[in-house]
């Protein structure tokens, strides 16, 4: 499974998006210590956090890829840190629904 | 490969730069070919110490030692200091204010995750004088 086929799921959209990455499991967390230290390599990052930190944390964390959940935006300054980096997706539904959906997939 | 030495400054209160130092570091790790884990070991300590000086300490210096068979680094800034290390090194506790936990940060696992991804970490600190912490990862492969 890879970002690609996530993007194909109803109400998920891209925001930062540079090709399809494989994808190995789901991750939900809004604390950026945790995921820091326990976001599994090659995961989706399901959280409802915005801000340009998730955007270096996924990146130290080598995940395959942010969703961002409840259809909340990206900061401006996470979208311009994730652009050639990391990529960034969005979900109209809540985290669980969003986790859910992506781990049917895998 | 023989020693190699880094040194970076962190700016205070630069939430938008924070994390920078960690990701250089670990890029240049990735392309000597140390292991995934040592990585990512080190990439995790290294963010947790550098969101704490640009959280707690006006931000610092960070110098890296790298060889083959370890990897020090040492974080030494000029801020409040720890008034109680043993309080601090506990999970869960964080000083941190209301909006940096707005931005995820603030859980308390700071000093914890340091110590859980390193070798060997040291914490001198004195109130009002500032924090320096040392941390190596041996290398195995």
């Amino acid at each position: 499974m890879n970002t690609g086929d996530i993007l194909k799921l109803d109400g998920i959209t891209p925001a930062v998006y540079d090709g399809d990455s494989d994808v190995n499991g789901v991750f939900c967390c809004d604390l950026l210590s945790v995921a820091m230290a326990r976001a599994p390599e090659g995961s989706a990052w399901v959280t409802v956090m915005t801000n340009a930190n998730v955007v270096a944390v996924a990146s130290l964390a080598e995940v395959a890829c942010v969703v961002l959940a409840e259809g909340f935006e990206y900061d401006e300054a996470a979208l311009n840190a994730a652009r050639g980096k990391v990529t960034l997706l969005r979900s109209n539904e809540p985290v669980y629904e969003t986790a859910v959906k992506i781990g049917a997939l895998l | 490969m023989g020693a190699l030495h880094l040194e970076y400054t962190v700016a205070p209160d630069d939430f938008s730069r924070a994390g920078e130092v960690s990701g250089i570091v670990k890029r240049t790790l990735k392309d000597l070919g140390f292991p995934p884990a040592v990585v990512r070991r080190t990439a995790i300590a290294m963010y947790e110490a550098e969101i704490n000086m640009v959280i707690h300490a006006n931000g610092g210096k960070i110098t890296a030692d790298i060889t083959p068979e370890e990897i020090m680094i040492v974080f030494a800034d000029q801020g409040p200091g720890i008034p109680d290390i043993d309080l601090a090194m506990q999970e869960g506790w964080s000083t941190a204010s209301e909006d940096i936990r707005d931005m995820g940060f603030g859980a308390g696992m700071g000093l914890p995750n340091i110590q859980k991804s390193t070798d060997y970490m040291d914490v001198q600190t004195t109130v009002g004088v500032g924090t320096t912490i040392t941390i190596k990862i041996f290398v195995t492969q």
